[in-house]
């Protein structure tokens, strides 16, 4: 920089601030992309006006910014040199890395509200599939399915996983913990229908084959939830001071104690956002509940017996097995995926608020 | 010389006890729990191993045939995505870590994992109604100009439901977990080799490739290996994307695909019965040894990692 400021009034160019020169404006990427974006919009109006079809605007705009990274890789490395110009070239690959990974999103976000909203009315969640063939109908039974679900695998995993928790960090020593963290880690890597499998087995050698109740279901869930608690109370208890714990042993409190009034009571806000955010993960989970608890069309209050459907398998085989007319099928799917979606996030976010407004405040 | 002090027994308490022991027994309910499963997987599937065609319907000839091409499906699947979420996830992970403002950085890191709590059956539906369809034209057009490519020969789908098609969903549903350890990886750096690069008079991109790159080598192989494991194991959105047959095909954009192991499970496992269950959780089987394999792999290359990670 400083050789250039010296060197360009030799070379006889005016320059207005010599400490940017030999650099691009600032507003050049932006203009730049507009050009290219601009280019691109009129390449494809040619095309679209040639061949008759409609004008396609999402093409233009991606071709657009495709076009803009060569563009700025040219121009930087004609004004500011091959350095700068790669730079530029992975500054604008790196920003489109992400929009890229936005695009899935939004469409997701789009057709999921709108293709969802057809179906999104009373009658909706006020009814079963229950002798509704063709229009009608609703999602009655795979809700009730999914809450008895979702909370048998949470009544299960809850214990085990924050216990298992509380030994690795409190009692663990030796081989027995550092073989439970890894095959916690493995366990985490579970393929959910995996899962799924593991639960009809179980319950097909005890109860014979072609079993398929609500509690096998809830068993296949909670394989998937144990770890997820297990890691996250896990990273929380590990976030409680020491000095905590030495400053209750010092008092006479026995160690069992001073885990249930201070290590826990510190850290039951983290602990709480990881559990909400277990059910989250397992209250979308299809597989395993296809494989272990069935579909069926009725409301079925009992985990013991019979099969009991749920809310994400609801989608798949109002999917799988359209009937006539197809389209009142795939309009209940879109609604029931709407409604998980809208559950899904709802946990998401009651456990991020949690996490922010009842974490303890440490003074640093 | 005064003898040591008998040592100060701790009072026997029995709440202490009973804490203790569940805990121990809640850990090694864990223990318990991975061997039933490899238990239980094992006892249903080794009919199925030595049975052929007249035990099981679903069976061509004998087991390994019909498990052959559902494997190299599986594998090829999960390579694909592997391979278009890999720098995709890195790029996303540096645009948060390093260009980002700081301000909208944890921001952007929550919004990626909102994919992440997209349910599959949701990603499954999303990509045979509005992702396959959209990409039609542009297999067309791959077909139509690069197809002396191997890879891209044969007659393009006319509904887009391919391997292709299916393990870009798989990327997409993979990303937000490799985004995740590649940023936690980058934000690791050590702000002082940063900065020294940037004295130094590196650009942005030097001081990346120079300082934070090869300081989260190890994290972006875990990460992608983690990313492997889940989209081996992934199950309904391939299952309703594909439009498969029991094939091994390295052609991307023909409406003749392999299957899945996962998605075969979810696909027979409502209609099947007697031997045929037996065939399938035996598939099942080889899916969890291979993931349990390459999740391992995974939590090695993480745990060397740790051990030198305060030195660097």
């Amino acid at each position: 920089m400083t050789i250039q400021t010296t060197q360009a009034p030799e070379t006889g160019v005016a320059i207005a601030n010599s400490l940017t020169a030999g650099r691009l404006p600032k507003s050049a990427p932006w203009t730049i992309l507009v050009a290219a974006i601009a280019v691109s919009a009129a390449v494809f109006a040619v095309v679209s006006f040639g061949s008759g079809s409609g004008y396609n605007w999402g093409g233009a705009l991606f071709v657009g910014a495709l076009l803009y990274i060569p563009a700025i890789w040219l121009f930087s490395t004609l004004v500011e040199g091959r350095r700068r110009a790669m730079d530029r070239l992975v500054t604008a690959l790196v920003t489109g890395a992400f929009l890229l990974a936005m695009i899935p999103l939004v469409s997701l976000g789009i057709t999921v509200v709108t293709l969802g909203a057809a179906r999104f009315d009373a009658d909706f969640f006020s009814m079963s599939m229950r002798n509704v063939t063709g229009e009608g109908g609703g999602i009655v039974h795979a809700i009730v399915g999914t809450l008895l679900m979702t909370g048998a695998a949470a009544v299960i995993s809850i214990p085990i996983g924050l216990m298992t928790s509380i030994y690795l960090v409190e009692y663990g020593r030796g081989r027995l913990a550092r073989g439970v963290t890894f095959l916690v880690d493995v366990m985490t890597g579970i393929p959910s229908i995996v899962a799924g499998l593991f639960a009809y087995s179980l319950f097909a050698i005890f109860l014979g084959p072609g079993t398929r109740t609500g509690i096998a279901g809830a068993v296949a869930l909670s394989l998937l939830m144990i770890p997820v608690v297990v890691r996250s109370s896990e990273e929380m208890l590990r976030l409680v001071p020491n000095e905590l714990r030495e400053a209750a042993f010092a008092l006479g409190v026995p160690k069992w104690l001073t885990i249930v009034k201070v290590v826990l009571p510190t850290s039951i806000a983290g602990i709480t956002t990881g559990v909400m955010l277990s059910i989250a993960r397992v209250i979308g989970e299809t597989a395993p509940l296809l494989i272990a608890a069935g579909f069926t069309a009725s409301v079925n209050y009992n985990l013991f017996d019979g099969r009991m459907q749920s809310l994400p398998v609801f989608v798949y085989t109002q999917y799988a097995n359209q009937g006539n007319p197809p389209q009142a099928y795939l309009d209940r799917a879109w609604a029931a995926a709407l409604t998980l979606i809208l559950i899904v996030m709802a946990l998401n976010l009651i456990a991020r608020l949690v996490a922010r407004f009842f974490a303890p405040k440490f003074g640093r | 010389m005064t003898s040591a002090p008998a040592p100060i027994k701790a009072k026997l308490r029995i709440g202490d006890l009973v804490f203790s022991r569940s805990a121990v027994f809640a850990g090694s309910m864990i223990l318990v729990t991975l061997a039933a499963v490899a238990v239980f997987l094992i006892v249903q599937s080794i009919p199925a191993v030595v049975a052929t065609t007249e035990d099981a319907s679903i069976l061509k000839t004998n087991f390994w045939d019909y498990v052959g091409p559902l494997v190299f499906g599986t594998v090829w699947a999960a390579a694909l995505a592997l391979l278009v979420a890999l720098p995709i996830s890195i790029g996303i992970a540096l645009f948060i870590s390093h260009y980002a403002p700081r301000r909208l950085a944890s921001v952007l890191g929550y919004v990626v994992d909102l994919l992440a709590a997209v349910p599959s059956v949701v990603f499954g539906l999303w990509g045979i109604g509005v992702f396959a369809p959209a990409l039609v034209d542009a297999y067309a057009w791959l077909n139509e100009y690069l197809g002396w490519i191997p890879l891209f020969s044969g007659t393009p789908s006319a509904t887009g439901r391919t391997i292709l098609t299916a393990a870009l969903v798989l990327a997409v549903m993979v990303l937000p977990i490799m985004t995740a350890i590649c940023r936690e990886v980058f934000l690791q750096t050590p702000v002082l080799h940063e900065e020294a690069a940037l004295a130094l008079g590196a650009t942005r991109w030097e001081m990346i490739r120079t300082a934070v790159l090869p300081f989260g080598r190890s994290g972006i192989i875990s990460a992608s290996v983690l990313g492997l494991g889940r989209a081996l194991g992934e199950t309904m959105a391939v299952a309703m994307v594909l439009s498969a047959s029991p094939v091994i095909t390295f052609q991307l954009l023909t409406s003749v695909n392999p299957n899945t192991i996962a998605a075969n499970i979810a696909l027979s496992f409502p209609e099947a019965y007697g031997l045929n269950v037996n065939v399938l959780i035996a598939t099942g089987l080889i899916l969890f040894v291979v993931t349990f394999a390459v999740n391992a792999f995974a939590r090695w290359i993480v745990s060397r990692r740790k051990e030198f990670s305060g030195a660097n």
